[in-house]
């Protein structure tokens, strides 16, 4: 079942043109890795499908469905609550670990009882992150260390119950062992969810992802099942990126 | 549709600031300006200040404001470069911590302490070292450019600290001392902050009112000397604003439009030199 | 035989000149506010503080000057807060550049270097007269309203520049608004910013004199409501001193007004210091 489907998407900061018609689906509960050397338009991509690109002044044509929806026609809001987006560096809000878990859910809805901690709780258990801050909660967030800061904006993601989970370079920043850790826990999540990740390390994509869509310039070289990818891809400029000839 | 409102109100709102001004501008000019109409501009701009008589001169006022305003600058100017350049090129950041919001403290003295000490210390001093009353185009000279420096220092050791370090470094490199940096390459490369920062301070200066009602004597008539007596635009206005009636107040008005323009002009070119967006 | 000075000499010169310069205009600030203290710390007492004023101030204490100057204070900030931080938060957030925020820009500067004289004059014809308000704390304080908004927009503005943008990217993606953005991440992490404008703004209303004498008027009389007219510290202070009435009572004034200018400066500057260190 197909949960994202662009079609014909082009996206213009100015005169600069990011993205190049762009047509690709990607499947519910899988995970798509995009790769793709500085510039080539993969964040752009991202900041497309939440919208967040309107912030940046830009025009965008061609369409985004969501579930047999124009994202367009949704609510920017509902949308951005359905398709969550994890940056690269990990960015806590000032103030406490349980005041940035309870920010996105309070914007959408009022909470009775236990019903929010319930959800922080679920959250943070699903993003690793449980065990390590259940005592502190009240600390300021940004007491953690870089990676637990990381799972952290994932949990904050989580709570807010997605459909779609995209991550831009999310391990760009970490040590192997939190880079394994994110990795495990999107692993363990995909059962729930649909992720986007985008990666400029390719051994990452190769890891982690059922598919693999290679981007140059803004344009979509190729995509296909991860093994076949990186295995027997169809275009040698893939085939010259992975092999670090370029990028 | 909450954030369409918000917008429009915050829109709203962010026009208080240019609104105020424009009612300041009219309700002055209205007050002000027909009488200057009505009695000509020679009467305006005559020596002559009787106002319940139908002398509305203001030259001598002018002439005051001037003297003042140069003799601050006077003051204020050297002492303001030199703390600007002694905080921004030759001083640790510890010191800088402790000197700046030190020196900026004196922006936060009330005008009309500025005067008491000026009643109570400098115009007794004057009076006894230099002859003359003592209350005197000198002594308010002197408190003015005190209360003009914090102006002068802020603005000016923001634009020197806005010169890329690598000048500095390109200076150094090729044997200079700092001083010979300073004067050579950084006070020119900073000129325009400077200059504005000297061109508020004006502004400052020629409107400071409290202060100078305090130590300058008041008198009406062209100073000859430092040690004269002076009246100046201002003065005149806090002196009489609470008695007059008729075409005396509206004279106070026309005599507030002029120092008012003088302001405004001033600001403009000093935000003009800044440039900022 | 001609005598020159190398640079290394010139440097130390140049040098000794600006640290003597410096220093003595450090000296003429603990100067000013040491002089007033040694004469008037000697006269406070609570009862100065809580006794009415008697005889034009030649006897009694300032009770009413210190209430009037708190009353017209409060009531320029309650007006003045929300028109400068609004004002700054659409510069900050809903302009880029362009005609608009030049304007408003231009506005803020160009109120920011008008002498409160002409305050003092705007307040007198445009609240006291023409709005009948009378000489009274409503128009003082709508008066010092006016002057100090350009205090608070500029502080405000910077305080709300220095919030990170990604603070804002990562609000967005959790689905808020732009409203939700400014109200629940902008505004409190820019608040330590934004109470040094408004601090800054008290000190100038407190020690402001042209611009509240014509327009809340010199009354002695304890405030009963908002129409009373009222004289502040400042204004206590100057008539006092010029009129000669009693050099203690006015040093005494004077102290009370230094303290409170000290106070509010010290607080404004550990605020801003604090908030700096984390986002710069």
């Amino acid at each position: 079942m197909i949960k994202v489907s662009i079609k014909n998407l082009n996206l213009f900061y100015n005169k600069v043109q990011a993205l190049k018609n762009i047509s690709l689906d990607i499947e519910k509960n899988e995970i798509l890795g995009v790769i793709g050397p500085a510039n080539s338009g993969k964040s752009s991509l991202l900041r497309a499908i939440n919208r967040l690109s309107e912030n940046d002044y830009a025009r965008l044509s061609g369409t985004i469905i969501l579930d047999d929806t124009d994202i367009f026609t949704i609510p920017i809001n509902d949308l951005r609550r359905r398709v969550g987006l994890i940056f690269a560096t990990p960015v806590v809000l000032p103030g406490s670990i349980h005041k940035n878990m309870s920010y996105g859910p309070k914007l959408h809805r009022r909470f009775k009882g236990s019903e929010l901690d319930e959800i922080i709780f679920n959250a943070l258990s699903a993003a690793n992150l449980w065990k390590e801050v259940k005592d502190r909660l009240k600390d300021s967030a940004s007491t953690l260390s870089g990676g637990q800061q990381q799972r952290l904006c994932i949990a904050r993601t989580l709570a807010m119950d997605p459909e779609v989970i995209m991550m831009d370079e999310p391990c760009s920043g970490l040590d192997p062992i939190s880079t394994a850790k994110i990795e495990a826990t999107m692993f363990e999540l995909k059962e729930k969810y649909t992720f986007i990740l985008v990666t400029n390390n390719t051994k990452q994509a190769a890891r982690v992802a059922n598919k693999t869509a290679f981007f140059l310039a803004g344009e979509l070289i190729e995509i296909d099942k991860t093994e076949k990818i990186f295995t027997n891809p169809a275009d040698s400029r893939t085939d010259g990126y992975i092999r670090g000839k370029f990028g | 549709m909450k954030d369409k409102i918000a917008e429009k109100l915050l829109l709203f709102i962010a026009f208080s600031a240019i609104l105020s001004l424009l009612l300041i501008t009219f309700f002055i000019f209205q007050q002000g300006i027909p009488l200057i109409f009505k009695v000509g501009l020679s009467n305006f701009f005559s020596t002559h200040w009787a106002p319940t008589r139908g002398n509305f001169g203001i030259l001598s006022m002018i002439i005051g404001s001037l003297m003042v305003t140069a003799g601050a600058l006077v003051v204020g100017i050297p002492f303001g470069l030199a703390c600007a350049i002694f905080l921004a090129e030759f001083s640790s950041p510890p010191i800088q911590k402790t000197l700046k919001p030190i020196i900026e403290l004196l922006a936060g003295i009330p005008s009309v302490v500025y005067g008491f000490i000026g009643i109570v210390i400098l115009v007794p001093f004057i009076r006894e070292h230099f002859g003359g009353p003592g209350f005197s185009v000198l002594a308010a000279s002197i408190i003015l450019g005190i209360m003009i420096l914090p102006t002068i220092v802020s603005i000016s050791y923001d634009a020197l600290l806005a010169v890329p370090n690598t000048y500095r470094e390109g200076s150094y490199a090729v044997g200079a001392t700092k001083w010979q940096t300073v004067v050579m390459l950084l006070l020119p490369a900073a000129r325009s902050g400077i200059v504005a920062g000297i061109i508020l301070g004006m502004g400052r200066a020629i409107g400071e009112t409290m202060a100078v009602i305090m130590i300058a004597g008041n008198a009406l008539k062209i100073p000859h000397s430092m040690l004269d007596s002076v009246r100046t635009l201002t003065s005149t206005l806090a002196l009489e604003l609470g008695y007059a009636t008729g075409d005396h107040r509206a004279a106070l008005f026309a005599c507030g439009s002029f120092l008012f323009l003088i302001i405004i002009l001033l600001n403009i070119i000093a935000i003009k030199i800044t440039g900022r967006k | 035989m001609t005598f020159r000075i190398g640079p290394r000499t010139n440097q130390i010169i140049a040098y000794s000149i600006l640290l003597l310069m410096t220093l003595i205009t450090v000296v003429v600030l603990f100067f000013i506010i040491g002089y007033v203290f040694k004469n008037g710390i000697g006269q406070l007492s609570l009862e100065f503080l809580t006794d009415k004023t008697r005889d034009m101030g030649k006897e009694g204490g300032i009770l009413p000057s210190i209430l009037g100057t708190f009353f017209v204070t409060i009531f320029a900030i309650i007006i003045a807060t929300p028109l400068g931080v609004g004002s700054a938060v659409y510069l900050v957030e809903y302009t880029k550049g362009g005609l608009i925020h030049r304007i408003i820009s231009f506005g803020a500067d160009c109120l920011a270097g008008v002498p409160s004289i002409i305050f003092g004059l705007f307040g007198f014809i445009f609240f006291v007269i023409k709005l009948n308000l009378g000489w009274s704390i409503i128009s003082g304080g709508l008066t010092l309203a006016v002057m100090i908004i350009p205090t608070i927009i500029r502080t405000t503005e910077e305080a709300i520049k220095a919030v990170p943008h990604s603070f804002r990217e990562i609000s967005y993606s959790l689905g808020g608004g732009k409203l939700d953005t400014i109200l629940k991440v902008v505004l409190p992490t820019s608040l330590p910013g934004i109470l040094t404008g408004v601090i800054l703004g008290i000190g100038r209303a407190v020690g402001e004199t042209a611009a509240v004498i014509f327009t809340a008027g010199s009354s002695l009389g304890i405030p009963t409501s908002a129409f009373s007219s009222t004289r502040t510290l400042a204004v206590h202070f100057y008539i006092l001193a010029r009129e000669g009435i009693s050099m203690p009572k006015a040093y005494a004034t004077a102290t009370v007004l230094i303290i409170i200018i000290l106070l509010v400066n010290f607080i404004a500057y550990r605020l801003m210091h604090r908030f700096m260190a984390k986002y710069y």
